[in-house]
């Protein structure tokens, strides 16, 4: 049985990490854990929890920053932004419907697994908006890194280094975050029946064009019917969100209707509708299927999207949809997560990485769930773990 | 010369091996690509930040990623230091050697090696200049965004190293938020790829490490850049107010608005009449404050966004407000912007402060900036990017006058403090380098920058590159 602990401020939390220095027992890390399935099972009799460290500590709309402990609910957040006309633009997933878990997602948990919505092509991933950390590390002292400012490079970035680790670094105890005014206008343009090398190139089209799209996803026939209800119109849907002020959305909406024209039926989705369908996007509405056959989330150049999925179609059973222009793909594997196959082809469409973001128990302890390095970035990523967590306290096994 | 700031004392078996260095180090490059002549090594032996100047062992101008790594190599088995360089532009002595230093510059790494389209990336050699970028692949539409003002001059290298960032940062982000991948060479010459076409890359984010690491981390020789299709139009809009204290509350009020401008820049009095001299960009000069805010996108989009800015700066009583009518004009009114350190330059000696504070304080830090130098016996132009807090007080005196100097110092010294007290940085964009390395504990607490120092040793175990840099001198051996 694992134990757990719920520090109740940064303080209590730097105290127990330090009585596990001094025993030398490791901890799983974990916020909501409403993200359970990321990475490989972590080996550990202890569990250190954020979610007793909640709460919005600094907020103010004009500067467009906010400070919050590690454990605050997103929901929380999100609902103090809508409040003041703001938003968390890089959209952070909720894991909860495809991994099948229950709980709340945290604000630390989107940043220690720089989760990143369909606005990430434009705005920026997590990291992007992450200005600042306090976080416990691996010997049980309370660091701070970078500060409440857009610039600053005062010193080397921890913060981006927390970002996106997994909880292997530190036990993030608060993180401090650019915010943006959230667009009162929401469109979509979708165009219907497009292959998904066609949608490709529309993709890369509208995204040469000065008309900011905030989104590029491509929801092939497989999958279409599980977005917004089945009230997709009928074939493949290959869609580009436009948001900010009225005027301005019109104006590029018709000249993003002009220029995909030529592509394939043109229609349009707007107001509510669009904000949820783009919301079932982030989410990864298609796979949200109660299943838990592997799961992959794929980061490849836009434009090998496509070229990777119809040749990993030739060697495993897989189903695809798109997201970031095609350069994020979710792969549902039939049986098995084909993990050496599918990488082998990710090197031969020009690199990229796989993370393995559900599957069973059995499968994910003895599958890579991150990408393995070659040897040298290895080496040096062994070395950076070994001098923030020297004796390895934290998440053991979960990045391999 | 500066005596305040010290560099770390050079390792006297290294000096001692000088002339062997220079003959091996010429084994690996081709000829004329190691320049270690008395005369010839003058150029490298400071950079924008002049008051300090050490002239280094010698200069190896590597032309591939593999000469770099040799040189690397070969400095890594003798434990030479090496000092990274791109077109020496760092205002904070990023580039500036100790005299046992191989400095390794990049310029003739000058290539674009990819530009590619479909995903929106280029994939440049690091002593590729920032607006050579823009210059490549805007006939096909696009542009990189982050541009310093030294754009023309400072190369990508440069700019990985300090994260650069420039007036449209505001919207488009700076040097981080728009690389996608480097080819670095470590301290021990091995080669690295990190990232790559893709738009995150696996495993921990080193390259948020790299960027910003001011050369002490390893030597980048190639990246991969985002790109950006280029908007239709940009216009500027002049807003001239009575007082700084409106021009930066209006500041806050475009931001609290929901408006975010591709770039919201400042300048007090002293600033405008020193650009307007120099550029005649038309400036008024009646005014005790400026704003240059630009907004991008079609004539209608801009002109909705403009409109409504213009209702905000009314609500600050402005003063004047001037729409450029031209491409000409908008060009005239950012060359004023962008020569402003130039033009300081020409009227007076000045050091350039670089603190970021959160916008909700700029009003309150302008003013004690104000108060801080007068109380020196100072004068002080102010210019900087307002939209994202970025504050560049520009400190008057003479270089030559030691007094003067060290009361400059000092009061750089007190704004810095004060713009860590107001919540902000001691640097935005220009880089920690041996300028603000003292004030770091300003910052930081010990363990803070112990943790920084111990990620450091991860990259470069025996402290060889860039080394009197960033961490305070006393911080080290603790």
């Amino acid at each position: 049985m694992r134990q757990f602990h719920y520090p109740r401020s940064e303080a209590e939390a730097a105290d127990i990490v330090r009585s596990h220095v001094a025993s030398g027992t490791a901890m799983k890390i974990a916020g909501g854990n409403t993200r359970a399935l990321m990475g490989n099972p972590v080996t550990a009799d202890y569990c250190l929890r954020s979610t007793s460290l909640s709460g919005i500590v600094q907020y103010n709309p004009a500067e467009m920053v906010m400070v919050a402990k590690a454990g605050t609910p997103v929901r929380e957040i999100e609902a103090a932004l809508a409040e003041k006309g703001q938003m968390l633009a890089f959209e952070p997933m909720d894991h909860r419907a495809v991994m099948g878990t229950s709980g709340e997602p945290t604000i630390g948990g989107v940043f220690a697994v720089n989760s990143s919505g369909p606005r990430r092509l434009s705005a920026g991933a997590a990291r992007d908006h992450l200005l600042g950390v306090r976080f416990v590390n691996g010997k049980g002292e309370v660091i701070k890194a970078g500060g409440r400012v857009m610039k600053n490079v005062t010193g080397l970035d921890l913060v981006k280094l927390m970002a996106g680790s997994h909880g292997t670094l530190g036990f993030l105890t608060e993180v401090t975050f650019k915010v943006l005014p959230a667009p009162p206008v929401s469109e979509t343009v979708l165009i219907s029946g497009l292959g998904d090398a066609e949608a490709a190139v529309a993709m890369a089209t509208v995204m040469g064009l000065p008309v900011e799209a905030s989104g590029a996803a491509h929801l092939p026939v497989t999958v279409r019917h599980r977005y917004l209800n089945n009230r997709l119109p009928e074939g493949e849907a290959t869609v580009f969100r436009l948001e900010g002020l009225k005027a301005s959305v019109e104006a590029r909406l018709a000249k993003l209707v002009s220029a995909v024209a030529g592509f394939g039926l043109v229609s349009r989705i707007a107001g509510p509708e669009s904000r949820i369908l783009w919301q079932e996007i982030r989410d990864c509405r298609a796979y949200a299927d109660g299943t838990s056959r592997p799961l992959w989330k794929v980061s490849v150049a836009p434009s090998a999207g496509h070229r990777l999925v119809a040749a990993l179609r030739l060697e495993a059973g897989v189903d695809a949809c798109y997201d970031w222009q095609g350069g994020l793909v979710w792969m549902r594997m039939e049986s098995d997560p084909e993990a050496d196959v599918l990488r082998a082809m990710i090197r031969s469409v020009g690199g990229g990485h796989a993370t393995l973001v559900r599957a069973t128990d059995a499968v994910r302890s003895h599958v890579a769930a991150f990408e393995p390095q070659a040897k040298g970035l290895a080496a040096l990523s062994a070395r950076v773990k070994a001098s923030m967590d020297p004796s390895g306290l934290f998440n053991p096994g979960m990045m391999g | 010369m500066g005596e305040t700031i010290k560099f770390l004392p050079p390792l006297a078996p290294v000096l001692a091996r000088r002339q062997a260095i220079i003959a091996d180090l010429k084994d690996l490059l081709p000829p004329e690509c190691l320049v270690h002549e008395e005369r010839a090594l003058v150029p490298f032996e400071t950079d924008g930040f002049i008051a300090y100047r050490n002239r280094p062992l010698c200069v190896a101008l590597p032309g591939t990623t593999a000469e770099v790594a040799a040189v690397m190599k070969y400095c890594h088995r003798y434990g030479v230091p090496v000092v990274p360089r791109g077109a020496g532009t760092s205002l904070s002595g990023g580039a500036i050697p100790e005299t046992d230093a191989v400095v390794l510059g990049l310029s003739r790494m000058n290539r674009i090696l990819d530009v590619d389209p479909a995903n929106r990336t280029a994939t440049v050699q690091a002593g590729v200049t920032n607006l050579s970028i823009s210059d490549r692949v805007g006939p096909e539409g696009f542009f990189y965004a982050p541009d310093p003002s030294s754009q023309l001059a400072c190369t990508i290298g440069g700019n990985i190293g300090m994260n650069s960032g420039g007036a449209h940062c505001l919207k488009y982000g700076v040097t981080t938020n728009n690389l996608l991948g480097v080819r670095l060479v470590m301290a021990d010459g091995e080669v690295v790829d990190i990232g790559g076409k893709a738009l995150d890359s696996g495993g921990y984010d080193l390259l948020g490490l790299i960027c910003g690491s001011e050369g002490q981390l390893g030597i980048v020789t190639e990246a991969t850049v985002r790109i950006l299709a280029k908007p239709e139009g940009a216009r500027p809009v002049l807003f001239g107010f009575e007082t700084p204290e409106q021009a930066s509350a209006c500041v806050s009020a475009v931001i609290g608005s929901g408006i975010i401008p591709v770039a919201i820049e400042f300048m007090d009095k002293e600033a405008i009449a020193i650009c307007e001299a120099f550029a005649h960009a038309g400036y008024p000069l009646d005014v005790g404050a400026l704003l240059i805010v630009e907004v991008e996108g079609s004539d209608a989009e801009m002109e909705d966004m403009l409109q409504k800015i213009i209702a905000i700066a009314r609500q600050f009583e402005v003063k004047t407000v001037r729409e450029s009518q031209s491409a000409m004009e908008a060009a005239a009114i950012w060359k004023g912007r962008k020569s402003a350190f130039g033009a300081t330059g020409r009227i007076a000696d000045y050091i350039c402060m670089d603190g970021t504070v959160p916008l909700g304080q700029l009003t309150h830090v302008l003013k004690r900036t104000g108060e801080i130098v007068e109380g020196y016996g100072l004068r002080v132009a102010n210019v900087f990017h307002a939209g994202d807090g970025n504050m560049h007080p520009l400190i008057l005196y003479n270089i030559n006058d030691p007094e003067e100097a060290a009361k400059a110092e000092s009061a750089g010294n007190d704004i810095l403090k004060l713009c860590v007290e107001a919540g902000g940085c001691l640097t935005g964009e220009h880089g920690v380098g041996i300028e603000k390395r003292d004030l770091m504990g300003f910052q930081y607490a010990g363990r803070d920058l112990a943790q920084q120092m111990a990620v450091r040793a991860a990259f470069d175990p025996d402290w060889r590159l860039n080394r009197s840099k960033v961490f305070p001198l006393e911080a080290r051996s603790a």
